[in-house]
């Protein structure tokens, strides 16, 4: 996913990534989705149990953040310009956009009409009366170019598709998250809930997601490049927060039982199948007007092929992605995201296993170099979420 | 005491006709935390340049070729529960297997302390 031609893009921080003052810079960098990305600071458990226990501060600026406005002089106000906004984005995808509350973000899928997953993304109704017919969403880097294509084309001249992946977006993840966002950047930052987006007069101007990738409570910021160095160094110099690389910031999704795009998700997996029905609110099954919804509604009628599940291995093996899974010495799924948990000092794994199976404590096989090992599905997240419900 | 390093970064210390072996403090180094390994069978025969066992880091999985070849005469059962001691002592307590040395004279062809430290630099 994401294969680069030509030198690596830097991200706007990355000198301060690099800058090794008291010995705090990345150790490792490498090439996500065609950035030069830092991978690795402190260590990857250490950098995993900081954010578990304090804060981590993730640089996420490869990530496909964007504005989706109706032209200028629409003349609607309020729920009405929303919704119309709101509708032309919902002809690719099933969520219910249109019925968003101001200030409230949601999780779906972009589909192609076989009702497979191109991207998973995020799609917010910014609070501020002002920007009603905005809508501000954030794709993953290794599928940006195309979604944004798809989005801006199927909008035609309806609405305006506005690139924000100029600016950076860091993600402040964590217990502690809160605490530090409220000393640094504004007291507000309390009162917001989980899935929801604000606005700050802080650092220039802010867009503040309550949410993250980490299954802990936290925030992703987006920033304007220029004042962005100044934020991280802000929220570096508090004592319980520490720059985190993409190496914990995958194990720290994958004990969230978080699906990563290309893993979890691809043109061929359905939300039914990748164990997201819930991403498809009523009202769009009831009108099954998105991409896919012939099988996407078939399919929780009367249940996938296949499904994303946990998995446990039961010795100390690692079962990592490609593993086949096995029952009775038949074939019956393959792990698609696999490693060491931190917290649970044992190794995890995501995968697709045929439906009969997809039930926590069924037994399978996992087939690692060539010999089974006992494993067991359980229940995801492997870690409890501790966002902060409104 | 010899002892040599291959370029994949194993280390193997001839103790009479048994090889010491394990990977070096610069493999354990570059693969972080160590939470996994797979040892080999006793009894197995191994070539050297062959795989020989896996260690798993946090975030990815190695495999560990034998230096020698010979068979497989002791393993480090203290790796099954604490795969840490890799990183704790790579190149003591965290040894692999011990193998009975087939052919002393392949210990030729791999590079002594002071040319493994510039090896492993470049």
């Amino acid at each position: 996913m994401g294969e680069s031609t030509g030198p690596l893009k830097k991200l706007p921080l990355d000198a301060l990534w690099r800058a090794n003052e008291g010995g705090r810079g990345a150790k490792k960098f490498g090439d996500f989705a065609g950035y030069d990305m830092p991978l690795e600071f402190e260590g990857l458990i250490p950098e995993h149990n900081w954010t578990r226990t304090k804060a981590g501060l993730f640089d996420v600026s490869h990530m496909g953040p964007c504005f989706f406005a109706l032209p200028k002089g629409h003349g609607l106000v309020g729920d009405e310009a929303h919704k119309a906004v709101a509708a032309i984005i919902e002809e690719l995808v099933p969520g219910d956009i249109q019925g968003l509350k101001p200030g409230q973000v949601r999780y779906t899928t972009l589909l192609n009409k076989d009702g497979g997953c191109l991207d998973d993304l995020m799609i917010a109704r910014p609070a501020e009366p002002g920007a009603a017919g905005d809508l501000y969403i954030v794709v993953n880097a290794g599928t940006k170019e195309q979604d944004f294509a798809l989005i801006a084309q199927n909008a035609g001249a309806r609405a305006n598709l506005v690139r924000a992946d100029d600016r950076c977006l860091l993600a402040l993840q964590g217990p502690s998250a809160e605490a530090v966002a409220r000393a640094v950047i504004s007291d507000d930052l309390g009162a917001m809930t989980f899935m929801q987006v604000k606005r700050f007069d802080a650092f220039g101007r802010l867009t503040i997601t309550r949410s993250g990738y980490t299954g802990e409570d936290g925030y992703e910021i987006l920033v304007r490049a220029e004042q962005a160095t100044a934020l991280a160094q802000a929220l570096l110099s508090h004592p319980d927060v520490k720059p985190i690389g993409l190496g914990a910031r995958d194990s720290l999704r994958l004990e969230a039982g978080l699906c990563l795009y290309g893993h979890e998700l691809d043109e061929t997996i359905s939300p039914i199948e990748a164990d997201l029905a819930w991403i498809i609110q009523k009202r769009r099954r009831a009108s099954a007007d998105f991409p896919g919804a012939a099988r996407i509604l078939k399919e929780l009628a009367d249940k996938p092929a296949r499904k994303r599940v946990g998995i446990r291995p039961l010795d100390r093996a690692p079962a990592r992605e490609g593993v086949e899974i096995q029952s009775g010495g038949r074939k019956i799924g393959v792990v698609t995201s696999g490693g060491f948990s931190p917290i649970l000092s044992a190794p995890i794994s995501m995968g697709y296993v045929e439906t009969a199976f997809a039930t926590p404590g069924a037994k399978v096989d996992l087939i690692i170099r060539g010999t089974p090992r006992a494993a067991e599905i359980t229940p995801l997240p492997f870690v409890p979420h501790r966002y902060k419900k409104g | 005491m010899t002892k040599k390093y291959t370029k994949d970064h194993e280390w193997v210390r001839i103790e009479g006709d048994v090889a010491v072996v394990g990977i070096s403090n610069f493999a354990a180094e570059q693969l972080g935390d160590v939470v996994y390994v797979e040892l080999p069978a006793i009894g197995k025969a191994v070539k050297q340049g062959a795989d020989m066992a896996v260690v798993e880091s946090a975030k990815a999985a190695s495999d560990v070729y034998a230096p020698i070849s010979g068979e497989i005469v002791a393993v480090n059962d203290a790796l099954n529960g604490n795969p840490e001691k890799v990183n704790e002592g790579p190149e003591g307590d965290g040894w692999f297997v011990k193998i009975k040395v087939a052919n002393a004279s392949e210990l030729e062809a791999l590079m002594d302390e002071a040319a493994y430290a510039d090896f492993a630099k470049a």
